[in-house]
């Protein structure tokens, strides 16, 4: 018992809030992370696929002799051959009703309804043979007239995507809260805006990757899969090809990025499961970066006519906004593509106390690349359209934009709250935010130097957009629709004989530190050293059954089972240690590792010693002892539907009104995420989000032609934001913790993506005020800033 | 995105260049740093039946001063003319050049003569060699020729090259006292094609540019030579006038085409903007 003798007293906290650095950091590093990509299995195929080269076009005729005859070719399959053993998914939930969509293939059957839709699947000894033969399948097309323009989706000329369903609405809500026809027409001041925001996608470092194993003499299917849902996934692949859930296995490797895009069923990933299985043998398919174009989904193609009515104190009154939004030919399944307008609207005006509301949501079809969740679902529309609004109203009634803010923001003392769409705030802090915030960039005197500056024919521009943020989902969000998505996690924690501790957990990770967050958690709680835990995740073969991560839920949620799991399995250990030591379980404490005396700290053994005794010399123990030294626990998201966080950006920049272009100067973030589990980690979160949002700002969207065809996909057309171009981004933080649970973790991976580029715009149109111009229509491109400015010609 | 199969050869010498070419004709490629040619096999728009890498090739490397020019081989890496002090002193231009092609990791494969045999009319190293009035020294079974660049780009990704031909190296005139070399370029992050971007040579005393050469890039299908806009600024003192006239003048000298993200108004008053900024940089030896 080399630990006796010492005394240890107890943490304070742990390490909750302690900057610990990711041990898989260096690893990842150092080139040994192993990806998809990176997996060899014996006898694997590779699939390439044929795809549509219209965005809306009948088959007449697939021709694929000449491909088969390909030497290295194993198999060579269509729309219809999958469909044999792949049932059809339809994207509609309960939960949003009159949601319509079509069934959808892994492959094309009778028509493509996007450029770059798969048709055909060819599976061969290497990715280049396969190519190889694709270049052979003759298909023979009759193009169709596509619908592109979401904006006359609903006009009756425009040819119905889906005849069955009767027109291209996929989806429609009104929201109605006060009476918001009265506050318009009895109020002096409305201001009014029809704001574009720019269809763009996730872009992942890793793009979507798989390999599915079907072994036929058990019909076992193993998938190994750049997933962030692995459950979720088991549920797919087992209902789709008729397979026993409990024989189906997927694993998430090292993931690299998923942004909400990896955990969607597409039918790439459901043709290459088929192929394993048609062949019994290994099928890799990694997507190419034109394909990630082509095919991950889209998200944020939103236009959205919008009015604001203001008291001539600046007090908002009410919002009237409609919103359209295309999302391709289907909505994605499981989880569907009504959620990203729904949260908009929902989300409009969130911040304030704003007591009127009407919303309209359109959701139509078109024939562009499906839309659905990506990070911050529906956030950075909601949080643009409002805060443009807010800031033409304080340009309106020449109101500092901060202080119409601090006029309008839910206060301290009306907490609890409920929006006029039916959101509910526990407890946020938007006054802090913005004190903060204030404190934090110097505004006055960055305001002095503006006006300085201005004055030298220095154009600089400020601009603000208060957030509020959707985390830590509960049932609310997908299982009451009847989708089989799990809102629930769990944990399953044990002492290793050498006294260290394993926790596999539901929650994934992707590079955001989970699995840190999970053992930090972990070892405080269990009062255990750091270094000694290790946390596996994402094998639902090896975790218990959950959600996994998406939607701010890692933390909050995946943290609760932990500490829950954590709190049981230091119970077994001190009443396993109070037997060995012939003393109540109530005297000893776990410190650092080591069983205690709780009053004086007195080290007694270690836990390696615990784990000998437990498990090879339980005959030293009293008859009929068990020790239990395997826990599990879940937890269930409780109080609320799901949990928000707020918070304050702001943007400095410089406008070059000759060439058009915007240097971004600065970036500052003030949010509250709650209990902050490693602030490390989430200065890390914020940071990406903002670049994600200034991305969206400035440069990211996936430009089509009038054929609907997609003419950027490439990374040397679709501008992503890139270090060279990106401020420093200051992070602060207010912490106001959930009363809900012990762990008081919030969430924060949508905060820095929800309002970053509505501070751009802002800033934006805060540098051409002098010109008396502004504009509402994102990326905020040099073309469209020369327009605005009138040096070229409006189109 | 995996390129079709092909036969590689690496050469010893120019004779097995020309001997390959003969054999393989038109279906043979040459490779030299790959930043163009190796995405083009991978996204399958080019899909050579051989390769013939030439970064063996003697007679295509190194940076020599040969009297009043500057001979550069066509092998030579953008990383080695930037951190050459010949090509620094001789040809100040391409030295300010480099630092605007692409990222570091492009730099350190990419080389001029595979820039200038690519005639990509956004990139640099046409414009520099334009307005650098370079010659390319050219070679083929039947011997060498040199081709004025003003004559080698053609049009969009074409040249004076024919089957066959191998470009050996590049002679630019060396710059003369006083002579300045300015290029800008207006980009949306470091490191893109430019939107529009402007090379330019001119001598500048006393108020005014002595023969002035400005080369637009990223506006047409080659590089273009604005001379309209180049006499605008010939007589006397250069006024803000007659930085407006020949900003006007630009009309007269192209009519840019536009790209996904630019249209033609676009670029023309990107050009305007560029080109008085140009005219500045010039006159005050920057």
């Amino acid at each position: 018992m080399s630990a006796e003798g010492k005394a240890i007293r107890p943490a304070a906290t742990g390490y909750i809030g302690q900057p610990v650095p990711r041990p898989n950091a260096r690893r990842l590093l150092e080139g040994r992370g192993r990806y998809t990509d990176d997996m060899v299995l014996n006898r694997m195929l590779h699939v390439a696929f044929v795809r549509s080269p219209y965005a809306h076009a009948r088959i007449l005729a697939i021709d694929t002799e000449a491909a088969r005859a390909v030497p290295g070719v194993a198999a060579v399959v269509t729309g219809r051959d999958i469909a044999e053993i792949c049932q059809p998914w339809v994207g509609v939930l309960g939960h949003f009703p009159g949601l319509k969509s079509a069934p959808q293939y892994p492959l094309a059957v009778e028509r493509s309804c996007w450029q770059g839709e798969p048709v055909v699947a060819i599976a061969a000894e290497t990715r280049a043979i396969a190519e190889d033969a694709c270049e052979k399948v003759l298909v023979e097309w009759e193009e169709l007239p596509a619908v592109v323009d979401m904006q006359t989706a609903l006009a009756p000329e425009t040819p119905v995507i889906h005849e069955e369903l009767g027109d291209n609405l996929a989806f429609g809500l009104e929201l109605k809260a006060g009476s918001p026809e009265d506050a318009f027409a009895k109020t002096a001041v409305v201001v009014e805006e029809t704001f574009s925001f720019g269809r763009h996608t996730g872009v992942t470092l890793e793009p979507r990757s798989l390999i599915a194993d079907f072994e036929p003499g058990e019909r076992r299917l193993t998938v190994h899969h750049a997933t962030q849902t692995p459950y979720q996934m088991q549920d797919v692949y087992a209902r789709h090809f008729g397979l026993d859930e409990e024989k189906v296995r997927v694993v998430a490797p090292d993931v690299g990025g998923s942004f909400g895009l990896k955990l969607h069923v597409y039918g790439e990933e459901m043709a290459t499961c088929a192929l394993s299985i048609l062949l019994g043998r290994p099928v890799k398919f990694v997507a190419d970066r034109l394909e990630s174009f082509l095919t991950d989904i889209h998200a944020r193609d939103h236009q959205v006519r919008a009015r604001m009515a203001v008291s001539a104190e600046g007090e908002i009154l009410a919002m009237d906004v409609e919103d359209v939004t295309g999302i391709g030919p289907y909505s994605v399944y499981p989880r569907t593509s009504a959620v990203e307008g729904n949260q908009a609207i929902r989300l409009m005006g969130g911040p304030y106390r704003m007591p009127n509301y009407h919303g309209v949501l359109k959701v139509v079809f078109q024939n562009k690349t499906p839309t659905c969740q990506y990070r911050a679902v529906g956030h950075p529309i909601a949080c643009g359209v409002t805060e443009g609004l807010v800031d033409m109203a304080a340009r309106r009634l020449n109101l500092d934009p901060l202080e119409i803010r601090r006029r309008n923001v839910v206060t301290a003392e009306m907490y609890p709250h409920t929006s006029p769409t039916g959101y509910f705030f526990e407890r946020l802090s938007h006054e802090e935010c913005i004190a903060k915030i204030e404190a934090m960039m110097n505004y006055s005197s960055l305001r002095e130097e503006q006006a300085r500056l201005r004055e030298q024919g220095i154009y600089r521009g400020i601009g603000f957009a208060t957030f509020i943020e959707i985390t830590n989902p509960g049932p609310a969000f997908y299982g009451v629709g009847g989708a089989r998505v799990s809102s629930q996690d769990g944990c399953v924690m044990k002492l290793e004989p050498s006294g260290r501790v394993r926790c596999s957990v539901s929650v994934t990770e992707q590079g955001q530190g989970t699995e840190t967050v999970m053992a930090q958690i972990a070892a405080t709680h269990l009062g255990v050293k750091l270094d000694s835990v290790t946390v596996l995740t994402g094998d639902t073969q090896a975790t218990p059954y959950g959600g996994a991560t998406w939607a701010s839920r890692g933390a909050g949620i995946g943290g609760m089972t932990v500490l829950r799991a954590a709190q049981a399995l230091r119970g077994k250990l001190l009443e396993l240690a109070g037997i060995i030591l012939q003393r109540g379980p109530e005297t000893l404490d776990l410190r650092e590792g080591v069983i205690v005396e709780a009053d004086t700290g007195m080290a007694r053994m270690d836990l390696a010693e615990l784990g000998r005794i437990a498990y090879f010399r339980p005959d030293t123990l009293p008859p009929d002892f068990h020790p239990d030294l395997t826990v599990a626990r879940h937890y269930v998201p409780q109080g609320l539907p799901f949990a928000f966080t707020n918070g304050i950006q702001a943007s400095h920049l410089e406008l070059d009104p000759e060439t058009g272009l915007v240097r971004l100067l600065d970036h500052w973030v003030v949010e509250d995420c709650g209990t902050i589990l490693n602030p490390l980690l989430v200065d890390e979160q914020v940071r990406g989000g903002v670049v994600q949002g200034l991305g969206a700002a400035l440069f990211e969207e996936c430009l089509y032609n009038e054929a609907g065809q997609m003419i950027n996909g490439s990374l040397a057309d679709y501008l992503l934001p890139m270090a060279s171009e990106m401020p420093d981004i200051h992070v602060d933080h207010v912490s106001t913790p959930t009363q809900f649970t012990p762990l008081g973790a919030k969430g924060v991976g949508e905060a820095g993506t929800a309002g970053a580029a509505a501070a751009v715009m802002n800033a934006v149109n805060d540098a051409l005020a002098p010109f008396q111009v502004s504009l509402a229509q994102m990326p905020f491109t040099p073309e469209r800033i020369l327009r605005a400015l009138g040096k070229i010609p409006s189109s | 995105m995996k390129a079709s199969a092909f036969d590689y050869a690496r050469v010893e010498s120019l004779e097995e260049v020309f001997a390959l070419f003969a054999e393989y004709g038109d279906e043979a490629r040459i490779i030299a740093g790959g930043q163009t040619l190796v995405p083009a096999m991978a996204m399958r728009v080019a899909a050579p039946a051989l390769l013939i890498d030439i970064s063996r090739l003697e007679a295509l490397q190194g940076i020599a001063r040969n009297g009043d020019r500057l001979r550069i081989g066509a092998f030579t890496r953008y990383v080695e003319l930037q951190h050459s002090p010949l090509v620094a002193e001789a040809a100040p231009l391409l030295h300010r050049a480099i630092p605007l092609i692409a990222h570091e990791a492009i730099r350190s494969r990419g080389t001029f003569g595979g820039s200038l045999a690519n005639a990509d009319p956004a990139s640099e190293m046409p414009a520099c060699a334009l307005a650098l009035e370079a010659v390319m020294v050219i070679a083929n079974a039947e011997g060498e020729r040199r081709v004025a660049a003003a004559d080698f780009f053609q049009g969009l990704y074409q040249t004076a090259l024919e089957p066959g031909d191998v470009l050996v190296a590049v002679e630019i005139p060396v710059a003369q006292d006083g002579m300045q070399g300015v290029i800008e370029e207006l980009v949306r992050r470091q490191g893109d094609y430019a939107m529009v971007g402007l090379a330019a040579t001119g001598k500048a005393a006393n108020g005014m540019l002595s023969g002035p050469r400005f080369v637009f890039f990223g506006v047409g299908d080659r590089p273009v030579l604005a001379t309209k806009a180049a006499e605008a600024l010939a007589d006397g003192p250069i006024s803000p006038e007659h930085i407006a006239e020949a900003q006007a003048a630009l009309a007269q000298d192209f009519t840019p085409l536009g790209d996904i993200h630019c249209s033609p108004a676009t670029k023309a008053h990107l050009a305007r903007v560029l080109l008085g900024r140009v005219v500045s940089r010039l006159l005050e030896h920057r």
